[in-house]
């Protein structure tokens, strides 16, 4: 089967991103790759958890001060649509539908430049109200590693998918890219798996003290 | 993997069926997405809500995170699809690997 070749609604396979030798190892490939992510993420929360509310004096704002339910709610909400647009995404790239699968990827990328644009507000405000910087103490050391590192992955993530859908916006889908395009949905699920944990370990423990 | 090609002698029947499936699994898709928020406000409304003890609070939420994760992992990632015994390896490896770097820098770090 040639990676290139061009393919009708009947021959377009069940699993595209699998029919190609290329597409198997790919695949298989990613998900070790995310094993070593979810090693990677796992050291930032223990070093998170480790130095939460280390502050070097009383006057320094601690998890409690900083944090507040609505951003947080809203940050959520549009990284978990995004998670389920992505979903729509591919399931039209497994029914060979090339423009229903780019339009769904451009509402999963306009979700997740909120959720960034969210994210940078929030810093911003930290640093601007809180004094709440990466240096100011070990609390602000780990926290904005760890939150920081998921929003470099969301920004990562978005520059990913963009990219192939620039690239690949006049060749269609064929058994060349719908591996790609698995691989990157792939990987903006467990963006937003590791953001599950981080709204809950971070944010709403934070909260609760 | 799962990676079943066309044997059908009408490729239409097969796209027929096929094109029911998908559906078939997009709805599931949706079911587990309703449940994923669904299990979101149970968790910011159990922090919101004055009253409940952090005792009881930490718990229940670490376990809606735990469930989330599941149903992300299973369905939104296919893990629950045939083929993914290597997959689930690697990851729960990493897993563990990190579970237990957690747990120790929670419990014997001094700072």
């Amino acid at each position: 089967m040639q990676s290139d070749e061009r393919f009708t609604d009947a021959t377009w396979p069940a699993s595209p991103e699998k029919a190609t030798l290329e597409g198997k190892n790919k695949y298989l490939g990613f998900w070790l790759f995310l094993g070593g992510e979810t090693v990677l993420f796992a050291s930032l929360f223990a070093t998170y958890l480790a130095l939460k509310d280390k502050v070097p004096n009383g006057d320094a704002a601690l998890a409690k001060d900083l944090f507040e339910l609505p951003l947080t709610f809203v940050a959520t909400m549009l990284l978990l649509t995004s998670s389920l647009t992505s979903v729509y995404a591919m399931y039209h790239m497994k029914n060979n539908h090339f423009k229903q699968m780019q339009a769904w990827l451009v509402i999963t990328v306009a979700l997740g430049f909120a959720f960034l644009g969210l994210e940078i507000y929030e810093f911003n405000h930290y640093v601007h109200e809180y004094h709440h910087t990466f240096t100011s103490s070990a609390f602000g050391s780990a926290f904005y590693t760890l939150v920081g590192f998921h929003g470099g992955h969301v920004a990562f993530g978005l520059m990913w998918i963009i990219s192939l859908m620039v690239r690949n916006a006049r060749r269609g889908l064929n058994l060349y890219n719908a591996p790609k395009f698995y691989v990157a949905s792939l990987y903006w699920h467990f963006i937003d798996v590791v953001w599950v944990f981080i709204f809950t370990v971070v944010y709403l423990m934070g909260m609760v003290g | 993997m799962a990676n079943e090609q066309s044997n059908s002698a009408n490729p239409n029947v097969d796209l027929k069926y096929r094109r029911k499936k998908n559906a078939e699994e997009m709805k599931h898709q949706v079911i587990s997405f309703t449940l994923m928020i669904f299990f979101t406000l149970i968790a910011f409304a159990a922090v919101g809500i004055e009253g409940f003890s952090h005792w009881f609070i930490k718990p229940v939420i670490l376990l809606l995170a735990a469930v989330q994760v599941v149903f992300q992992l299973y369905y939104f990632m296919h893990m629950k699809h045939k083929g993914h015994g290597t997959i689930a390896l690697f990851l729960f490896s990493g897993l563990a690997v990190g579970l237990i770097t957690v747990l120790v820098f929670t419990t014997i770090v001094w700072l």
